[in-house]
């Protein structure tokens, strides 16, 4: 069975001079030369000492660069680690060091902050540095330059087996720490090869990638379109936040597969005057990370009337476990979300209580998952493997979601709600303990803490309660630039509320019931 | 200059920072890098500068760098204000 890395170079056998990526406005790259720009990384990253068992980071933004790098890390069968470019450094710095990467691949810009904060931690990180990205240009300046120095000799790409780690994707902690989510090629590939039965791609198809690459919607873009020869149309930062660029670009590009986040179709139908282009091409909208409010799904469906619409549904340790195909029509009365659908073929599921017997009568529950596209863990943190997990008396480990559901007649599920304090905003995985220990660190703050809200049109924003040392009032615009310097901008409250103390439970904890009535 | 940043002042104020002191905001206070208009942020901005002034914005003019304190958007408005 092939790993990741096996279908790129089986896609470059078939079809070497077929375009695999553009990168709007900066350029194009063959397959072919895909092909050879990996295996180049492949070299020197041995010549480094790099091999099966290690990993590798990647700080660099979007950009053919970056895929390339992927791609040249998982030939030498080492697992990647990719960091937010648009996070504070500490967070580049730690998840770098918490994972004990070999060597980092980083883009200049990051360099001298990333190396001072590791230093901090009293860590070095060995770094491969591209001057500049884009068009892959700046990787192959890289290898050039190192080649100068003694060319590297050519070496076999690493067959690392279905259960090498294929990359760890750092997600938002409680505890006021990112933790690192291990996934094996065979769960990455179990997941690709369902989008194959579902979607049937081909290499006609054009696919946009939306989604930064630390987060776990970018194995759908990066994997799907270069297992079947198509082509990937990399949308970056600046780009995706701009819906009138990206309406007219979409259009232009002809793509056919779409894959995003309810916010960003939201953004384009509200400011994208989609009416102004042609999206013949278009054939799949598929949407996951947080729930569409039915009037912004009806909003995108009247301006994009001719692709189906897919809600996915799953969290980074198993992928997208369920799934739903929203009808043609939606009805103009309807206001309830549409379900989260039902159980992937490649996947098993059950409704739980609390103490993990299994419910059957669509009573609410936790939703749990078996199958070979779930973690195999998190990144050296031994206590919460032990709790993320149900396991059956035959071993089968099932992933415990959090996510609260009912299952329907038929097998359908619908989401409840979570179990816990993790809420998705923009479709970003929050953990609200990861703000509340951020704000705690700030010198005028006795007590904080954060509660989620959302408004009628179904949008979340973040409300943080304080108590501060002398009781009274701190600058919001203050507290804000305080939390851009420590926590990735998706994570910086909306809005701030100040109080003498927090109010208290009768077990003594922080009551958040209260704040939320507060408003 | 004052009747273009003064209405834009109390817009973020009123959206952004509910309860800050006024005094607190200034005109060169950084809006997207500090944190306080995120991406949909400033998309709504963009969208209450066309309207209040009548103007109309270009892709490449709502970067971060032209709408990150209250000065660059006066001077932005005021450009395009100037041209009408």
């Amino acid at each position: 069975m092939p790993c990741l890395h096996h279908w790129l170079d089986a896609s470059v056998a078939r079809a070497p001079g077929a375009v695999a990526l553009t990168d709007p406005g900066r350029g194009s790259i063959g397959y072919g030369d895909l092909g050879r720009l990996t295996d180049r990384l492949r070299d020197r990253l041995r010549v480094l000492g790099v091999g099966a068992g290690d990993r590798v980071g990647l700080y660099l933004s979007k950009s053919i660069d970056s895929v390339a790098t992927i791609f040249g890390i998982l030939k030498t069968g080492a697992a990647y680690t990719p960091v937010d470019p648009g996070s504070p450094p500490w967070r580049a710095a730690f998840i770098l060091t918490d994972c004990d990467v070999r060597v980092a691949v980083v883009e200049r810009a990051f360099v001298a902050a990333l190396e001072a904060e590791a230093a901090k931690l009293g860590k070095t990180i060995r770094c491969v540095v591209l001057e500049e990205v884009g068009g892959g240009r700046g990787l192959a300046a890289a290898l050039d330059a190192a080649d100068r120095g003694g060319v590297a000799p050519v070496t076999p790409t690493a067959d690392p087996g279905l259960d090498g780690l294929a990359y760890i994707l750092y997600t938002s902690g409680s505890t006021g720490k990112p933790k690192g989510v291990m996934l094996t090629h065979r769960a990455a590939t179990t997941f690709v090869d369902w989008c194959s039965e579902v979607f049937q791609p081909t290499a006609a198809d054009v696919f946009s990638s939306h989604a930064p690459f630390h987060f776990d919607l970018s194995v759908h873009d990066i994997y799907v379109p270069l297992k079947h020869g198509a082509r990937l149309v990399l949308i970056g930062e600046e780009l995706g936040k701009d819906p009138g660029r990206l309406a007219e670009l979409a259009a232009a590009e002809r793509i056919s597969i779409w894959y995003s986040t309810p916010s960003i179709l939201s953004l384009l139908a509200q400011y994208g005057r989609l009416e102004r282009h042609d999206y013949s091409a278009l054939r799949h909208v598929l949407f996951a990370g947080e729930v569409f409010p039915v009037p912004r799904l009806r909003a995108i469906k009247a301006l994009w009337h001719g692709p189906r619409y897919w809600n996915l549904y799953g969290p980074t340790e198993t992928n997208v476990c369920t799934y739903y195909e929203i009808p043609d029509q939606v009805p103009e009365d309807r206001t309830d979300p549409y379900p989260i659908g039902w159980c992937c073929s490649h996947l098993r599921s059950r409704v739980v209580d609390l103490d993990g017997s299994i419910l059957t009568g669509g009573e609410e529950g936790e939703l749990v998952i078996a199958g070979p596209g779930i973690m195999s863990g998190y990144w050296n943190l031994p206590e919460r493997n032990a709790a993320a997990f149900l396991t059956d008396p035959d071993g089968t480990p099932w992933y415990k979601t959090g996510d609260l559901v009912v299952e329907e007649p038929g097998g359908v599920y619908l989401f409840h709600g979570r179990r816990d304090r993790m809420v998705k905003r923009r479709g970003y995985r929050v953990e609200l303990g990861e703000i509340e220990a951020a704000l705690s660190g700030h010198p005028q703050v006795r007590e904080a803490a954060c509660v989620a809200m959302v408004s009628h049109d179904g949008q979340v924003t973040i409300k943080a309660w304080l108590a501060s040392r002398n009781g009274g009032r701190l600058s919001i615009i203050e507290l804000k630039q305080f939390c851009m310097d420590r926590l990735p901008q998706y994570m910086v409250p909306d809005a701030f509320g100040f109080l003498e103390t927090l109010p208290r439970t009768s077990t003594d904890k922080t009551d958040l019931q209260a704040l939320k009535a507060l408003g | 200059m004052d009747q273009i940043i003064q209405p834009v002042k109390e817009y973020i104020l009123s959206t952004y920072l509910k309860g800050e002191d006024p005094s607190a905001l200034k005109d060169t206070t950084p809006l997207i890098t500090g944190g306080i208009l995120d991406s949909l942020g400033t998309l709504e901005l963009v969208s209450f500068l066309e309207q209040r002034f009548g103007i109309q914005l270009e892709a490449h003019e709502v970067d971060a760098e032209r709408l990150d304190t209250l000065q660059a958007i006066g001077s932005l408005v005021k450009s395009k204000t100037a041209t009408v």
